[in-house]
């Protein structure tokens, strides 16, 4: 384990235990954001259509529904990241440990039901058209 | 996470109150907003989109009928090129702090230029995005 040297601290060994993971996640996650991000504004503008038969079909291919579910990950943890900076830089009571938890938790429910969502919308209609297209 | 003792009268490090506002302020600032309103807002409208979709046809038309149709259509393009301007803002800004996070575009004028960039670049994806969506509309209105 560490020994207090420099390399040990940056690598999550000093006092804050975590060392630049918050800062390095950041960027990490903001290179897939945009990864995913420049995929999904192009999607978008190649529907042809917003209703729902049409977003259904395309949301079923493995194509889409795979890099979505990616794409929610991608941003709920770069969000949870950004918005963790902005609790610290503005909120310096204890109260910042409760604004923390909120942050948390409603990016936790907002990832688990989008993706949630995206493996019903693709899913469902996969299982409905297995057994009669067979 | 402690905390914090109370601090004598020292002098505080500048803030926004003691600086003249620059295009890289400016664009400091708007990063944390657009970032932090896309986390809440843009979080809660993307999950309610593909939580309709997953409901069904009548829960997607649902939420459909909240941006588009007679009534709602301004609510719809009001949020729309809000959210997608927002969206091209904080990511051409969040290039620019990859660029910056290399210790390159310090210069005080290539730091500037590249701060009115970011807003000339979500300007013109904005508009890109939504000539594209809306390029129907717009030739069937030319025709």
């Amino acid at each position: 384990m560490g020994d207090g040297t420099e390399l040990g601290r940056v690598r999550g060994l000093g006092s804050a235990q975590e060392g630049a993971h918050h800062w390095w996640r950041q960027r990490v996650t903001a290179g897939s954001n945009l990864f995913f991000l420049v995929w999904f504004m192009i999607s978008l503008t190649r529907l042809g259509g917003f209703d729902y038969a049409s977003i259904h079909q395309w949301i079923s291919s493995a194509w889409v529904a795979v890099p979505l579910i990616m794409l929610v990950i991608s941003t709920c943890w770069h969000a949870r990241l950004g918005l963790q900076v902005l609790i610290e830089d503005y909120q310096e009571d204890e109260g910042r440990v409760m604004w923390l938890l909120v942050a948390e938790y409603f990016l936790a429910i907002i990832a688990v039901t989008a993706i949630f969502s995206i493996l019903k919308a693709a899913l469902v209609v996969a299982a409905v058209a297995g057994p009669t297209a067979a | 996470m402690a905390t914090v003792p109370p601090k004598p009268d020292r002098p505080i490090s500048p803030h926004l109150g003691h600086y003249r506002m620059g295009p890289a302020m400016l664009t400091s600032i708007v990063h944390r907003i657009t970032g932090d309103g896309l986390a809440v807002v843009g979080g809660l409208l993307f999950t309610w989109w593909l939580a309709a979709l997953a409901g069904g046809k009548e829960s997607y038309d649902y939420f459909l009928s909240w941006f588009t149709g007679p009534s709602w259509n301004v609510l719809g393009y009001i949020v729309g090129v809000g959210l997608t301007f927002t969206l091209f803002q904080h990511m051409m800004s969040g290039i620019r702090h990859l660029v910056l996070d290399t210790g390159a575009g310090y210069e005080l004028k290539t730091n500037r230029t590249g701060a009115i960039l970011t807003f000339v670049g979500a300007t013109v994806l904005t508009i890109l995005f939504w000539g594209l969506l809306l390029k129907d509309v717009i030739f069937a209105g030319a025709k």
